[in-house]
């Protein structure tokens, strides 16, 4: 077999939580939120999933519980700071140490217990073509509907009304609140879908990537998901382009290695990051290109005055 | 004028004579008190919860002659000063110091804290009151590697690795050449990925090795993701620290475990009778039951489980020596000549692999 293949299958399974809580948190700061609790809220959904999967067989009862956990924590740090306009950052941050701590909380009797992998699917005569069906036809459905994730929310912030409507909110709820629009139920929604999207997120590694339970799992994917909505500016297809770039660099030093590429590991290692603070860079050259794509009210609390 | 002035204080010296003299009693009826600091949570299923076990089986050994404490999830920092600060200060005289990254710390401390002796696992500082174990892991290595080289079927077989430290590198080279002994052929590859326990960066480690046709793979990472990578692909791993089958019965063939209980017991006990001593360094291995093979898979054929056996009794009784000469290093060089073992020196700053290792170790 090419070993190219099973190089490019792992990297879409590598960027597939990324795509999940990249994508949430899009949402979420193009109305105008910044919540850096991705990390923590992944962890509570990695842990809710994979409860429910153990106590029922089922991984859409855990992929269920898992967003619904992640709407949860969501929930608090939306009453926080768009209720009590709380600082978001700090919120935020708040969030991540809530949700390591939770998850091992609760986590503490599910450490070291196995659960079935969440199988690739078959699709019948696209599976078997050779390259083609394991290139394209052969992950778990996870996967696909990160896909449709994908362009479900880009047609919502780009082709729909209340994702217009979500937008303005984002760039200034001041203008949208005075003709009309609520400001705080829309950023409600914003912050709970990133909520459930983050959990789903979660629940992939503890479900799909490695099927257990432990603490501390998401090992900093979520300050990554975060840096990629950045890297995206904003953006959903950049975004995705940037969870499979990531991925991609992530899988490639582990080949070369395997390969017996006379790199140092740890520039290997370094790779990923390197890249994201490079392509950062790069975007921050030119101040205007952050400065037209960021929310404008990305950050601050909106208290109106009525 | 001057004796009565004395004598008028005496009661008050009774007194203040009695109240010292108070809790002295009560602190020699008091149990002797054990502490251990831990790296990770004690529910990690590996290394962690395997001294924890042995904790709670020297609490049963030694009964209320000691009371034992614990404190988890410490890190290799200056955070560790303040915890192990604390427990001397709540009258631990003894403290086990569970992870390497306590090095440090420890050396600092053992000079503000001359009276608690301390216990320190694989490092290589010791003190007055410092003395330092270490399990010869080499010996599980090596035997892992004569069932992998009799296993394997594309003579490939993979190392998932933490860091090129010696004693990790030492793990790789005994398992190569556990496999060549049995199996000339064989070759490994090396993965590093510079972590001890980031389950998905192993697991895609796992996936990676397999792709590249090890169909045996072994780690020195923490925790149980290639086992599971194995069990789906249909090849074979090896666990650490703790049994991991559950999480692949038929990949895990098996593994590498420590029972650090009869040490506890034994150094306890020394503390107690006032012969503990620093500045010691002990290694035990198979023979001592420190190092311990998780149990075989029942898949196994029974000629490899014999050959399995021979090495390690050969290996008990002292007959084998994992580097026992000769041992070449992958570039053709001689590293240990025939009939000699490899001097200390060498096996402590271990950096090189050994012949049939592919690429070199990373610097």
């Amino acid at each position: 077999m090419n070993p190219l293949i099973p190089m490019i299958a792992s990297t879409v399974v590598a960027a597939t939580p990324l795509i999940y809580a990249a994508l949430g948190e899009t949402v979420v700061e193009r109305s105008g939120v910044l919540n850096l609790g991705i990390e923590g809220m992944m962890l509570i959904g990695a842990v809710a999933g994979f409860a429910a999967t153990l106590g029922s067989g089922s991984d859409t009862v855990g992929f269920i519980a898992a967003a619904a956990a992640g709407v949860a924590l969501s929930l608090i740090f939306g009453f926080l700071t768009l209720n009590l306009q709380t600082n978001q950052v700090a919120t935020g941050l708040a969030l991540t140490l809530f949700g390591i701590g939770l998850s091992a909380f609760v986590g503490h009797n599910l450490a070291g217990l196995p659960v079935a992998r969440l199988e690739p699917i078959t699709i019948p005569g696209l599976t078997a073509i050779p390259v083609i069906g394991d290139l394209l036809f052969h992950y778990d459905i996870m996967v696909y509907l990160s896909v449709a994730l994908f362009l479900a929310v880009q047609w919502f912030l780009t082709k729909s009304r209340s994702g217009l409507t979500l937008r303005a909110i984002g760039e200034s709820p001041g203008v949208a609140h005075a003709i009309g629009k609520s400001v705080l139920t829309t950023r409600y929604l914003a912050v709970a879908f990133g909520g459930a999207t983050a959990g789903i997120a979660g629940a992939y590694l503890s479900l799909v990537q490695t099927p257990m339970w432990v603490e501390g799992m998401s090992a900093g994917k979520g300050w990554i998901a975060l840096a990629l909505v950045v890297f995206g500016t904003w953006k959903p297809a950049r975004v995705v382009i940037g969870a499979y770039l990531f991925g991609g660099v992530t899988q490639f030093q582990l080949f070369a290695q395997g390969f017996g590429l006379p790199i140092p590991t740890e520039f290997l290692s370094m790779l990923p990051y390197a890249a994201t603070v490079i392509v950062l860079v790069i975007i921050c050259r030119d101040p205007k290109t952050i400065l037209l794509n960021q929310p404008a009210s990305l950050g601050h609390s909106f208290h109106s005055a009525a | 004028m001057q004796l009565s002035k004395t004598l008028r204080s005496l009661p008050l010296f009774v007194a203040t004579g009695l109240m010292a003299a108070a809790p002295m009693a009560a602190l020699a009826a008091e149990p002797y008190k054990v502490a251990f600091v831990y790296l990770g949570p004690v529910g990690d299923g590996g290394w962690t919860q395997m001294h924890d076990i042995a904790r709670q089986k020297l609490e049963k050994a030694l009964g209320s002659a000691i009371k034992t404490t614990y404190v988890e999830n410490v890190p290799e920092t200056a955070d560790s000063e303040r915890v192990f600060r604390q427990l001397a200060a709540d009258g631990n005289q003894l403290i086990f110091a569970t992870s390497f990254g306590y090095m440090e710390p420890l050396q600092k401390l053992s000079k503000q804290l001359p009276k608690v002796k301390f216990e320190h696992v694989n490092g290589f500082k010791t003190a007055a009151n410092i003395s330092v174990y270490e399990p010869r892991f080499e010996e599980g290595f090596y035997l892992i590697g004569t069932l992998a080289g009799q296993m394997t079927k594309s003579n490939t077989l993979g190392f998932i690795g933490s860091f090129p430290i010696p004693s990790v590198v030492r793990n790789i080279d005994s398992m190569q050449l556990g496999a060549q002994a049995v199996n000339p052929k064989v070759k490994t590859k090396a993965i590093w990925v510079n972590t001890w326990y980031d389950p998905g960066k192993e697991r895609q480690a796992a996936d990676t090795l397999i792709a590249q046709g090890a169909d045996n793979v072994a780690q020195n990472t923490d925790s149980p993701a290639s086992i599971q990578a194995a069990q789906e692909k249909g090849t074979y791993a090896f666990s650490i620290d703790a049994d991991m089958s559950s999480f692949g019965k038929k990949a895990q063939l098996s593994g590498t475990t420590e029972d650090w209980s009869g040490y506890y017991i034994a150094e306890t006990k020394k503390a107690m009778d006032g012969t503990w001593t620093g500045n010691r360094h002990t290694r035990w291995g198979l023979k001592e039951g420190m190092v311990v093979m998780a149990p075989l898979n029942p898949d196994i054929p029974p000629a490899v489980v014999k050959v399995f056996e021979e090495k390690k009794a050969a290996l008990i009784d002292g007959s084998l020596k994992p580097f026992g000469g000769p041992i070449k290093d992958n570039t053709g060089k001689e590293l240990v000549a025939a009939g000699s073992q490899m001097p200390d020196a060498m096996f402590n700053s271990l950096s090189t692999y050994v012949d049939g290792i592919e690429g070199n170790v990373p610097k």
